[in-house]
């Protein structure tokens, strides 16, 4: 009788090939970028993407394919990770450009961490880079003073952020907005002056660490497989995909359950979420630690990788950075965290001449899509069911 | 005396500053019965619910539910006791879908254990499934084409909706007391005696849900009241049914200035 008014359905599902076609786009620009050798060469494919992406977005073709990648996660899950090992196998044997790759897997998954706190629970965190550090230094330590096998030590060093973060709990929880920012920033600033004074962590010149290895298999030697010279960020790579692969399906798992919605509720309306037996303490100290833990771990493997940490990697300026990808990415939109990372990380790198004013390039973009596109490059898609129900 | 009453509130007293938005207030409230609470605005109405349900502390006094003290206990046991309510301005949360909305109410049945969410993902998906099938009988007895959206956000529903989203979210944990704050405020006559329809409907299914009403509609209260209490600068002024109340000259004083 009301068919005009009932219509949830009435806008098909894009089909999973927009997700496959959308991966693809995205792999072949990212291959073009990470190839070109050239400033002028990576100037042009940088604007040849910007521009078609617009052009996509002119279409309806954009707006068509980016609705097949979120509803088909999986396809589109898969479809990156098949753009990714295709970029693996072409950059074989560049150390640079491989590193550049894991090192937007770690950010990425760091700013997941991010993502569980302020985008799901609505917890501020503007001490990324602290709690990343401290992952790294645990694993510094962990990996230089004891025989813990290499995999416990990422854990370790996700449980340490988690643990040092239950310091700010207290605070975090008597405080709102404004006040609850500055009293991660007071953290995150104290945290690096800390590492800066304390000898036993290495004071102002750092640690170096031992590279990750693996039932005995070190992940620091180049393979040769069949001829084929492998690079040893290879392997760091495939790792850095597989725990970022983990932490993601868990955090849309999460996402889609009962949890999510707890979360939701207490971001929103806190009195009205109350009113309905939520306890948003509970809910909000889960959502810090959980953040924390992972991006502790993302903080273990990228220690492990670089070989080496120091105090100024940890600064309230990094901080900051994976903030504006949050920003960037769209607050609570998984997805939109991993494209952030991509160009925040992979862009300054490649465009040398942008790099001595990456901060303030990222400051004008963040400020630009906080004018134009508030809810960031992927805004938050909506709920429509729960435990994988469509 | 009849049945023990279900919620008794002997004496309570709220102060904001040097304002008394409660001065004393005293009444019972039997089982299965629908209560008006009315009075002009600014007489203690909503800060009766707010000090009720734990979010504002009381001053002095007592509440007992159920013959158990409840005053002054936070909001999360306060629902668990099985009083839920609405807004007086709707607290929705917009960016959520109508379903998400009413599940919330169901919040305290939920599991919410970590490893269930993450792992048991079928059994989940039986919990959302049923809880859904649960909401869209609710909501089709407020609104047949309403239950027909569960699956979209909440922004984009109009108002009158929202307000029985609301409701249904109060309803759906099946609580033992419903206390509704203005549920015709912002609403056509013919919305609110719809409204009104509704509800006594949703109160025969539910048995003996009872009621505390605030409202201005004063049709309202006299259709749907089995007794009222009138407010009065946080003070009980008159109580009986709405005949009685209605002929009460310091009712009449209280809302028509003295004349």
């Amino acid at each position: 009788m009301s068919a005009d008014l009932a219509a949830p359905r009435a806008t098909p599902r894009a089909p999973a090939a927009a997700a496959l076609g959308l991966a693809a786009a995205a792999a072949l620009l990212a291959f073009g970028f990470l190839r070109a050798e050239s400033q002028a060469a990576v100037g042009w494919i940088a604007a040849i993407a910007v521009a078609a992406v617009l052009a996509a977005a002119r279409l309806g073709a954009l707006r068509w394919a980016s609705r097949g990648a979120l509803e088909n996660e999986r396809a589109t899950g898969a479809a990156l990770a098949l753009g990714l090992a295709l970029l693996v196998l072409a950059f074989h044997d560049d150390h640079f450009t491989l590193l550049l790759l894991a090192r937007v897997l770690l950010v990425g998954m760091a700013c997941l961490g991010l993502h569980v706190q302020l985008g799901m629970g609505g917890v501020v965190n503007f001490a990324g880079a602290a709690f990343f550090g401290v992952g790294s230094y645990t694993a510094a330590v962990l990996a230089a003073r004891t025989p813990i096998p290499h995999l416990a030590v990422l854990a370790a060093g996700g449980a340490a952020a988690a643990l040092v973060g239950s310091v700010l709990l207290l605070p975090l929880l008597r405080t709102r907005g404004h006040y609850a920012a500055l009293v991660t920033i007071a953290f995150g600033i104290g945290f690096r002056t800390f590492l800066e004074v304390n000898d036993a962590l290495g004071g102002p010149q750092g640690l170096n660490v031992r590279g990750f290895s693996l039932l005995g298999l070190s992940f620091n030697e180049s393979w040769s497989v069949g001829g084929f010279e492998l690079s040893f960020y290879v392997a760091y790579v495939a790792l850095g995909f597989l725990l970022l692969g983990c932490a993601f399906a868990a955090v849309r798992r999460l996402e889609t359950s009962w949890v999510g919605l707890a979360l939701d509720a207490v971001r929103l309306d806190e009195t009205a979420a109350a009113a309905f037996g939520v306890r948003a303490p509970r809910w909000k100290i889960g959502a810090f630690t959980l953040g924390n833990f992972i991006t502790g771990v993302a903080g273990a493997l990228s220690a492990m990788m670089t070989g080496y940490i120091a105090p100024n990697a940890f600064t309230f300026q990094e901080s900051l950075v994976f903030v504006s990808i949050v920003l960037l990415g769209g607050i609570g939109n998984a997805w939109g965290l991993v494209l952030a990372s991509f160009i925040v990380v992979v862009v300054p790198e490649k465009l040398q001449a942008i790099q001595e004013y990456r901060f303030l390039l990222f400051a004008a973009l963040v400020v630009l899509v906080l004018v134009f596109r508030p809810s960031g490059l992927v805004p938050r898609a909506l709920r429509r069911g729960f435990g994988g129900a469509a | 005396m009849s049945a023990p009453p279900l919620l008794s509130v002997r004496g309570l007293t709220r102060r904001f500053g040097g304002v008394l938005a409660l001065d004393g207030l005293s009444f019972d409230l039997e089982p299965g019965r629908i209560l008006g609470l009315i009075g002009p605005n600014g007489s203690g109405k909503t800060t009766f619910f707010n000090v009720l349900t734990g979010v504002t502390p009381a001053h002095g006094g007592e509440i007992r539910f159920d013959g158990r003290a409840v005053t002054n206990l936070p909001p999360q046991a306060v629902c668990e006791l099985g009083i839920t309510r609405t807004f007086q301005r709707s607290r929705l949360c917009l960016p959520l879908t109508v379903f998400d909305n009413v599940a919330l109410g169901e919040h305290r049945h939920l599991e919410h254990g970590l490893l269930f969410n993450l792992v048991r993902r079928r059994a989940l998906r039986r919990d959302f499934e049923a809880l859904r099938e649960r909401v869209r009988e609710l909501v089709a007895l407020f609104d047949p084409p309403l239950a027909e959206r569960l699956s979209e956000p909440v922004a984009g529903i109009p108002m009158i909706d929202r307000r029985r989203i609301e409701i249904c979210r109060a309803l759906v944990s099946r609580p033992r007391l419903l206390l509704l704050d203005e549920p015709s405020a912002g609403m056509t006559s013919e919305e609110t005696r719809r409204m009104m329809d509704d509800l006594l409907e949703v109160r025969r299914r539910f048995g003996d849900l009872t009621i505390v009403l605030i409202e201005h509609e004063m049709g309202v209260i006299e259709r749907a009241t089995d007794r009222c209490v009138v407010l009065d600068y946080g003070r009980k002024l008159s109580e009986g049914t709405y005949t009685e109340v209605a002929a009460d000259p310091l009712v009449k004083q209280a809302y028509l200035g003295p004349g």
